[in-house]
């Protein structure tokens, strides 16, 4: 089994960002770690598209080596608080992206 | 304030005022030399309910408990106070009921302290003559407004920045009390007064904001940010906890779509050339923010009402349905649409509801990355219609289907583990946030309005 992204990192979690946003970060515990997941060709924007149902436009990026963290922001799919918003704070959808495994499509570890 | 000082020192004691703190981390701040108190005392992040409803979420014992805290503190050292965003939504009501706790208090230590209460909630009709001129402006991702939105909120707050705040201090005002503010604009107000330039100082607002967050402990206390001309140096209060540079630089990422950039009314903090520095294991210096001034924005926040709604929770422990549980609750929807119709004569677009599946894939839904099978489900109904009634009507349709529905391939009728009697609760209105937009202002306190009460000598 390829490492994921939540066995090479110190912490990923998810939070809302104001009502309309969700942002993540990948806190990666070293250098090499950071520099999977900051690597575009194994975590972009089509991925995150994939993996949360949103629209790959949407989503925003930001890589900060000096901290190896990538942090990912896009617009929430359900309204906040909705009939349908089964997580108030979005503060568990950094599961699916915390389980994705560390090693682009074509590389396996 | 005559003279400019070298530095202004901001205590902010916790990221949500009825958090809760210690009162040692308050008197560390007073003896490192505090000059002001900042604390929020409010957020959207609980969602719209408390802006809709114009409700606060925090109790008031616990409102109580911290505000007395800070109010003896701030006339023992004789520095300001300022609360923002009073009663979670920074509603008229939540600055009045937040108000009113302060009173009692100053009543009950015989604190003389002056109190200015800011005012933030928007009028309809203000706003809709603002909309037609072309002054407001959606934010990502919505779209623009129309005028039917704005007439439908329950109640729609602006988020001051530093003016309006500033102003009732230099009006004398010992103890502020706002309605939405964003949350830097608390911290940012005395030191922007006391002429510290603009870029430290709102970076500092940020790291503060939320208390112990920025620390390596943030279940510690407070925190203390010392701004000067060039930059900030912040520290923990909590003596056993410690700010480092990524604590700290960390701390910008926390609830922010880019973390870089931040929008303030009067302008946007750029913080993508500072430096965080350890002075020491316990205290980080931070140079080099930026704030670029830009045309003055108020953003609007704005909740209306979504319905009312009513809940029912089951659950379940038996292994063969558990085994086939999404095809059970697919069963459990079908049937009780169709007993609603039956029944109650109700179809699509008079009702709605959500069967979680919590132990299954409640949370995640057909995100969920894993499929391990679970060893109990609690089944939560939540029913949303017009009126409680509705609401209530179509859970007790559901009530018999709860108890006793069977997969598709059983031949007997199981019996369920409902969580209480009665089953259904009632969760009263609902509301949505439909409010994602900025007003154009001329003035920056043109939108808010401060009432003032001078202390009993």
């Amino acid at each position: 089994m390829p490492d994921t992204f939540a066995d090479l990192a110190l912490e990923v979690r998810s939070k809302n960002a104001g009502p309309f946003w969700v942002t993540m970060e990948l806190f990666m515990r070293d250098a090499a770690g950071y520099a999977l997941a900051a690597d575009p060709e194994i975590l972009n924007e089509d991925v995150v598209a994939t993996l949360y149902e949103v629209r790959a436009e949407d989503v925003r990026f930001f890589r900060i080596p000096s901290l190896n963290v990538v942090k990912i922001s896009f617009p929430r799919p359900i309204p906040q608080g909705s009939l349908r918003d089964r997580d108030i704070h979005a503060g568990q959808h950094h599961v699916p992206l915390a389980a994705l495994a560390a090693c682009g499509p074509e590389k396996p570890a | 304030m005559n003279t400019s000082p070298e530095a202004v020192r901001v205590l902010t004691p916790t990221g949500m005022l009825g958090a809760g703190f210690t009162q040692s981390t308050v008197d560390r701040g007073l003896t490192l030399g505090a000059d002001v108190i900042a604390v929020d005392a409010g957020s959207t992040d609980s969602g719209p309910y408390y802006l809709g409803s114009g409700t606060a979420k925090t109790t008031a014992a616990a409102v109580a408990r911290d505000l007395r805290i800070l109010l003896r503190a701030a006339a023992r050292a004789q520095i300001p106070l300022i609360v923002g965003s009073c009663g979670t939504s920074g509603t008229d009501s939540g600055v009045d009921w937040v108000a009113g706790i302060v009173e009692d208090i100053l009543r009950e230590e015989s604190l003389a302290l002056s109190v200015a209460r800011i005012y933030s909630e928007q009028r309809a009709e203000v706003l809709t003559e603002r909309l037609r001129a072309g002054k407001i402006h959606p934010l990502a991702p919505s779209g623009a407004l129309d005028v039917s939105t704005l007439d439908g909120c329950s109640h729609i707050v602006g988020m001051m920045g530093h003016e309006p705040i500033e102003e009732a201090l230099r009006a004398g005002a010992d103890v502020v009390l706002a309605g939405r503010a964003t949350d830097t604009a608390l911290a940012a107000a005395y030191p922007l007064m006391a002429g510290m330039p603009p870029g430290p100082t709102w970076h500092a607002a940020k790291i503060v904001e939320c208390g112990g967050q920025c620390t390596t402990n943030p279940r510690a206390g407070g925190v203390l940010a010392t701004i000067d001309r060039t930059g900030f140096t912040i520290e923990p209060l909590d003596p056993d906890a410690a700010c480092t540079p990524i604590s700290v630089a960390a701390h910008m990422l926390y609830e922010t779509v880019d973390p870089f950039r931040m929008r303030e009314p009067a302008g946007e903090l750029d913080v993508a050339a500072a430096t965080y520095t350890a002075l020491d294991p316990r205290r980080v210096r931070v140079e080099g923010s930026e704030f670029h001034p830009a045309e003055h924005t108020v953003k609007l926040e704005g909740a209306r009402i979504a319905g009312h709604e009513t809940m029912s929770f089951t659950a379940i422990r038996d292994e063969h349905i558990l085994a086939n549980i999404e095809d059970w609750a697919a069963l459990l929807a079908k049937i009780l649409t169709e007993r609603v119709g039956q029944t109650l004569g109700l179809g699509d677009t008079d009702y709605a509801f959500d069967i979680r599946l919590y132990g299954h894939d409640a949370i995640l839904g057909k995100l969920d990355p894993a499929s391990r099978p679970a060893r109990e489900v609690g089944v939560m109904l939540l029913v949303r219609a017009a009126t409680q009634a509705l609401a209530t009507a179509v859970a007790k349709v559901a009530n018999p289907l709860m108890l006793h529905l069977p997969t598709p391939d059983m031949d007997y009728l199981p019996s369920l583990a409902f969580a209480t009697s009665p089953a259904e609760t009632e969760r009263g209105p609902v509301y949505e946030f439909v409010l994602n937009h900025v007003v154009d202002t001329v003035s920056p306190t043109e939108l808010f309005r401060t009432a003032y009460r001078r202390a009993n000598a």
